[in-house]
């Protein structure tokens, strides 16, 4: 008991560990907030790609089913070793001078953008068709009526989801670790590793968890908020 | 020459024929019923006016300009023709006045200053000022439908269709509903009105058709239609309705 204690809670090892974890996490926050910014972007595009009617539209839409289907059912921890090792063995200008953060971004903005496109398709499937219809008898342009009438009941809708994938992108910024980003769990282990002592992953752990319980807490409240309104417009 | 003039159109939904062979023709300023039971095609016929579906076959010609050769501008042609549901169809994250202005700042390119003006004196039209900046679920169904008419009002349409509009709403709302649309007639707006209100229909229609599964089976002046029936199947139909107690 004593020996799990030294090993994992040792207050000392806290205390020594903290500013260089801390160091490594506040990478974390950067690469999660880059990261979140490009696929609530990329993936609301996306989504909107896929659902573009007309034959016209359909490499598009195949183009688009094919990224997600890719990079939903690729690991990203394999994500990141293609993007963060590979990509700068192609030696080709520009991709393949980007820093290890970078990297990081594009892995992990590759695989959450492809979660995304589907919450937010299913947000948009679940605007009633009669929505489209009105819009458009206003004389809306299909990109008009999903700007201002689709899309943004989409989104009101899709937010606890949302929110749900963006603890999940919090969590896996630790993954990019394997590509050398010194980021708090590379941190925890460097210090793991010279001090023969695993405090400093709890430590980094301990960070993670201050980090998404707010988000978890907020996204229980949203998901509170609607369903007391549904139930008040049912009476 | 006549304003709306329908040539032989017919329409499928699979193999199920909703419009057959349907002639219709109405002009500037008239207001015509379309009558029928459910599912008689009322409602198809009102949505291939606006290109809200497509005509398999036959010709429509609005405003001297032919919609059904493919080459028409939709969102042009759907400007000046106003549809309202019966499910109202509101906007919902939209509070009433951005329901009424979204049409003329989006597609006719209004001020924003100006769209909010004018919808302000529609809104007052249909005695609904005060709820300007509610939001629709707050408003009860009659008072939705009369925003619904409004909206599509501020385009200005030179046409308004409207689809059995009255048909979701509680028996005491109907009237504040049907009291704006007699008035619309008085200013003498041409409208294709699909509905189940047969004693509205007489008193507001110039003309009245009666459609029987995709096809127009009787078409003439609301007092030859309900005094005096010419098909038997008119006969029936009108029949049933005083049965029920509508007429």
């Amino acid at each position: 008991m004593h020996k799990v204690l030294q090993d994992f809670f040792s207050p000392h090892n806290f205390r020594v560990a903290l500013p260089t974890v801390w160091q490594g996490f506040q990478l974390n926050l950067k690469l999660m907030v880059v990261a979140e910014i490009l696929v609530l972007i990329l993936a609301l595009a996306i989504a909107i790609v896929r659902g573009l009617p007309g034959r016209g539209a359909a490499p598009f839409r195949a183009l688009a089913i094919v990224y997600t289907d890719v990079f939903r059912g690729t690991p990203l921890i394999l994500v990141a070793f293609l993007v963060g090792f590979g990509l700068p063995g192609l030696n080709m200008h520009v991709i393949s001078t980007q820093s290890r953060f970078v990297y990081g971004v594009v892995a992990l903005t590759l695989v959450y953008t492809a979660y995304v496109t589907e919450v937010y398709r299913a947000g948009i499937e679940s605007v009633h068709q009669s929505q489209r219809m009105a819009a458009r008898s206003l004389g809306l342009s299909y990109m008009q009526a999903m700007r201002y009438v689709v899309v943004p009941q989409a989104v009101r809708r899709v937010i606890p989801p949302l929110l749900n994938d963006f603890v999940g992108l919090q969590k896996d910024t630790a993954l990019v670790t394997v590509i050398g980003v010194a980021e708090a769990a590379e941190q925890a282990q460097q210090y793991s590793q010279n001090n023969y002592n695993f405090t400093s992953y709890v430590v980094a752990a301990v960070f993670f968890i201050l980090l998404t319980i707010p988000l978890a807490r907020f996204t229980d409240h949203l998901i509170m908020l609607r369903e007391r309104r549904e139930r008040a417009q049912a009476t | 020459m006549s304003f709306v003039s329908v040539r032989n159109v017919s329409k499928s939904f699979g193999d199920n024929r909703v419009l057959h062979d349907v002639d219709l023709t109405v002009d500037e300023h008239n207001v015509i019923c379309l009558i029928g039971a459910s599912g008689s095609g009322k409602s198809t016929l009102l949505r291939c006016l606006n290109l809200l579906e497509r005509v398999d076959e036959g010709e429509i010609v609005i405003d001297g300009q032919t919609i059904t050769n493919g080459h028409v501008d939709v969102n042009a042609l759907r400007r000046k023709i106003g549809i309202v549901f019966q499910a109202y169809n509101l906007f919902p994250h939209m509070s009433v006045i951005d329901n009424v202005t979204l049409g003329p700042t989006k597609v006719r390119r209004v001020s924003r200053s100006q769209a909010r003006e004018t919808a302000r004196e529609l809104l007052e039209r249909i005695g609904l000022a005060d709820k300007a900046d509610e939001f629709p679920d707050r408003l009860s169904g009659g008072q939705q439908q009369r925003v619904a008419i409004a909206r599509a009002l501020a385009m200005e349409p030179k046409l308004m269709l409207l689809d059995e509009i009255t048909s979701a709403l509680d028996p005491q709302l109907v009237a504040e509903v049907l009291a704006l649309v007699r008035e619309l007639a008085q200013t003498g707006m041409t409208m294709i009105l699909a509905t189940h209100e047969m004693s509205f229909a007489r008193e507001v229609a110039d003309k009245i058709c009666f459609l029987d599964a995709g096809v127009i089976c009787e078409e003439a002046s609301p007092e030859e239609i309900f005094t005096n029936p010419r098909e038997p199947r008119t006969r029936e139909f009108l029949a049933r309705v005083i049965e029920a107690g509508r007429l």
